[in-house]
């Protein structure tokens, strides 16, 4: 029998997004990204634009994004996402372009890059994943490692003396003239899922009405790199990380205009 | 005919509107001296309300290089110009678009190194641009200009075979003729492409999948070895082909000559104006001048090896394309080097001087 | 005839648009022109200099090692590239910048008092058209039609007005020359 056979015509409740294919994807179990490919899988998806995308991906556990969903993808350098997506949009205006970076790629490698495309108001998404570790190198410290969080290059716990603060990029994003939404989401429950689906699709939105740069940073797990279970980490994160990194809007200036 | 009018203008000017007029989509890049009138031109003409070409200032080199990445996944002419210290922060970049076997020009107005160096011309980027510069085995397509004209004319001619082998190329150009004023005639306007011409020519660019095609993935990343080699393997056929077919050169008065000179760039131009003193003094000395820089006209070099007594490599660094040379030469015939360093550019007579004492 | 020309003297003198106007007019006549600068911070204050060759043939290098031709600005620029002139060749300078003029033999010397002759005029800005008309009286490289037209094609129609005081400082040039 097959699939079809087997589900009823109108008894579908839920769905895999058909953009979403079948390649088995190299994440950890529990980890945010399956959760947060299928939600940017299933806006594209909605908003018609399956045809005119063109996804970047990041170095970092991402690398791969491009073999989960299906759209154009091209991977960048490590840290150069927001370059290529500058260029890309400015030359497809009329395409959905969007990023999709992690910690590492984002907040230390690529400052200067994100900072920049969000600053010059480039009409393109940033998909923020901050697991606050460096997860496909072997969970070394990330520019939003939490003080006092271990990895493998702060064994003892990140110190202010030896490493400084960790990074708020997405609270520094807010200021900046050319961000029109600025936001922060987690992935943790249905209710959060559903929120932040709904941050992306505002995200897309905005930047195919030419209202400038977005940037939707979620706050996630990293299993294997915190070394707890997913069940673990999911309460760990909203002891610890939801402390420093508060979820919400921190900018919203897209519906005013 | 208004476009076959002779005016006046600087390498870097040429190079601006050149790539207005040869249909280019995109330009990104970083000021730094020698070449910043290449951006300033672009800036104050604003193709963006003629053609619609598109021109941006960079926050940086690295991220300049990132941008013509992203615009060159799309199927689109773009480039990007800078000098040799921003050529050096470019060349992971450049790696990456090797790999990915992307299309793209960058040009490089160099000025004397190592380090931050001077602003003054020189050659010794020549390594850098033929040799790979980045990680990876890969080559560039180099273009060497001597002239204003070619300044301007290279600009297409970079674009044409970069597509054609899908190859990052790159216009290695120095100071003096970034900076030098000289009668040129700018090449005819082409338009730019439309989209639709992009999709159908480049079936691998990441356009969007129009019409429900497979998506299009742009990448240098393959973590099979297996893999990997056999796609280095076709790059390196691909870059057997190029030396094959396109290798470019100048030969000047070697007809009757005893001695050559082999020089690229402005150090081809002293090379004339010496061998016009020398020949004035019973000298018979003659020029090959490599235009494309990779491929190496190793051929024409090594055939050189058999007609003349002795080989001046005469290039603006300490010694660089003279490696070439000797290999092409096999030993046969002595090959002597003269530079000047630091952004000094050495003067026809010393160029002679030279020739007497070392043959 | 190919004529191989050194203009230098300090930045702000218009030492370079002094050339580019010659190149220009040496292009609307025909010529084959090459205009090579020593860029860099030499334009913001220190020495500055151009080579300028107008040729009817083909130019090979734009960067030279002698001269036919020297107008010197300023003392430095004298003791640079007196020694550079062709035997038989020319310099050209101007008494104001000049504390220590040329000593040479072997070439023409030439004094155009053309700092002191805007000062009169009251046209400063066209300190280096005065000078452009001493070298065109002695070597008539381009003619004086040429150089006005090239200033035509040069200015931006917006100084256009400005035109016929600078003819006027070509010819004030003519006159002031003076071999030493």
């Amino acid at each position: 029998m097959t699939r079809e056979e087997i589900i009823e015509k109108g008894q579908v409740v839920y769905k895999k997004p058909t953009l979403l294919n079948d390649t088995p994807m190299h994440y950890c179990p529990g980890c945010s990204h399956g959760v947060v490919h299928k939600l940017v899988s299933e806006v594209i998806e909605e908003m018609g634009m399956t045809d005119k995308t063109i996804a970047i991906s990041p170095v970092g556990c991402a690398v791969f994004a491009y073999k989960y969903i299906d759209v154009d993808w091209q991977e960048a350098a490590h840290g150069r996402a927001p370059a290529l997506a500058s260029a890309t949009k400015r030359l497809w205006p009329d395409r959905l372009v969007f990023t999709y970076q992690g910690d590492g790629d984002l907040a230390c490698i690529g400052t200067a890059e994100t900072i920049h495309a969000l600053n010059r108001a480039e009409n393109i998404t940033i998909i923020f994943i901050n697991n606050a570790i460096y997860g496909m190198t072997g969970g070394q410290m990330a520019p939003t490692t939490l003080l006092g969080m271990k990895t493998a290059t702060c064994p003892y716990g990140r110190e202010v003396s030896l490493h400084g603060y960790p990074l708020k990029i997405t609270e520094i994003a807010a200021t900046l003239d050319g961000t029109c939404y600025v936001t922060r989401q987690a992935v943790h429950t249905v209710a959060a899922i559903n929120r932040a689906k709904k941050a992306i699709r505002k995200a897309f939105e905005y930047s195919m009405q030419g209202k400038g740069s977005n940037l939707v940073e979620i706050v996630s797990t990293c299993n294997s790199g915190w070394k707890m279970s997913p069940e673990k980490a999911n309460k760990w994160m909203e002891e610890n990380m939801f402390e420093f990194y508060h979820l919400g809007d921190l900018k919203d200036t897209g519906a005013v205009k | 005919m208004a476009d076959q009018e002779i005016t006046l203008m600087k390498g870097n000017e040429a190079i601006a509107h050149a790539a207005i007029r040869c249909g280019c989509d995109g330009y990104f890049g970083y000021p730094i001296t020698p070449q910043s009138e290449v951006l300033e031109t672009l800036a104050e003409q604003k193709p963006w309300e003629t053609t619609g070409m598109v021109v941006l200032q960079a926050e940086s080199e690295v991220s300049s290089i990132n941008m013509v990445y992203g615009g060159a996944c799309t199927g689109k002419k773009v480039m990007t110009s800078s000098s040799s210290p921003g050529v050096s922060l470019m060349q992971e970049g450049i790696s990456y678009m090797a790999g990915a076997e992307l299309p793209a020009l960058i040009v490089n107005v160099m000025r004397g190194g190592p380090g931050l160096g001077t602003i003054q011309p020189s050659q010794s980027d020549y390594f850098q641009a033929c040799k790979g510069g980045g990680h990876g085995d890969y080559h560039l397509i180099v273009l060497a200009p001597a002239s204003v004209q070619e300044m301007a004319d290279f600009v297409d001619l970079a674009f044409t075979l970069a597509f054609r082998y899908r190859n990052p190329a790159m216009i290695l150009a120095d100071g003096a003729i970034g900076q030098m004023m000289e009668k040129v005639v700018l090449p005819p306007f082409k338009p730019r492409r439309t989209e639709e011409e992009i999709i159908k020519e480049c079936p691998w660019a990441t356009t969007g999948r129009i019409g429900g095609r497979k998506p299009n993935i742009i990448t240098s990343l393959e973590l099979r070895s297996e893999e990997m080699e056999v796609i280095n393997l076709r790059i390196q056929a691909k870059y057997r082909e190029i030396e094959a077919k396109e290798v470019r050169y100048e030969e000047f008065m070697l007809d009757d000559a005893e001695y050559a000179i082999v020089a690229f760039g402005s150090a081809a131009r002293i090379a004339k104006k010496s061998i016009e003193i020398a020949r004035s003094q019973g000298i018979k000395v003659g020029l090959l001048r490599p235009i494309t820089l990779w491929p190496f006209p190793t051929e024409e070099v090594k055939a050189l090896a058999g007609r003349v007594k002795g080989i001046l490599s005469l290039e603006i660094n300490a010694g660089q394309m003279v490696e070439d040379i000797r290999l092409a030469v096999e030993g046969k015939v002595p090959v002597r080097h003269f530079g000047r360093l630091g952004g000094i550019i050495p003067d026809p007579d010393e160029v002679v001087e030279v020739l007497k004492s070392s043959f | 005839m190919t004529e191989e020309i050194i203009i230098a003297g300090f930045g702000g003198q218009g030492v370079l648009s002094m050339g580019k106007i010659l190149a220009y007019a040496g292009l609307m006549e025909g010529k084959e022109v090459t205009w090579m600068p020593a860029y860099g911070p030499e334009q913001r204050g220190g020495t500055a200099n151009v080579t300028v060759i107008v040729s009817d043939d083909p130019v090979s290098s734009p960067i030279l090692s002698s001269y036919d031709t020297a107008i010197v600005l300023n003392q430095p620029s004298l003791e640079k590239f007196e020694p550079k002139v062709k035997p038989g060749g020319v310099i050209i300078y101007d008494g104001y910048g000049i504390n220590e003029p040329p000593t040479r033999k072997d070439i023409d010397i030439y004094r155009i008092d053309a700092m002191d002759a805007a000062a009169e005029m009251n046209l400063i800005k066209t300190f280096n058209m005065i000078v452009l008309g001493g070298l065109l009286k002695i070597h008539p490289v381009v003619g004086i039609e040429s150089v006005l037209a090239a200033l035509r094609k040069t200015l931006p129609e917006r100084h256009h007005h400005l035109i016929p005081k600078n003819e006027e400082a070509i010819r004030k040039g003519m006159e002031i020359i003076r071999k030493l």
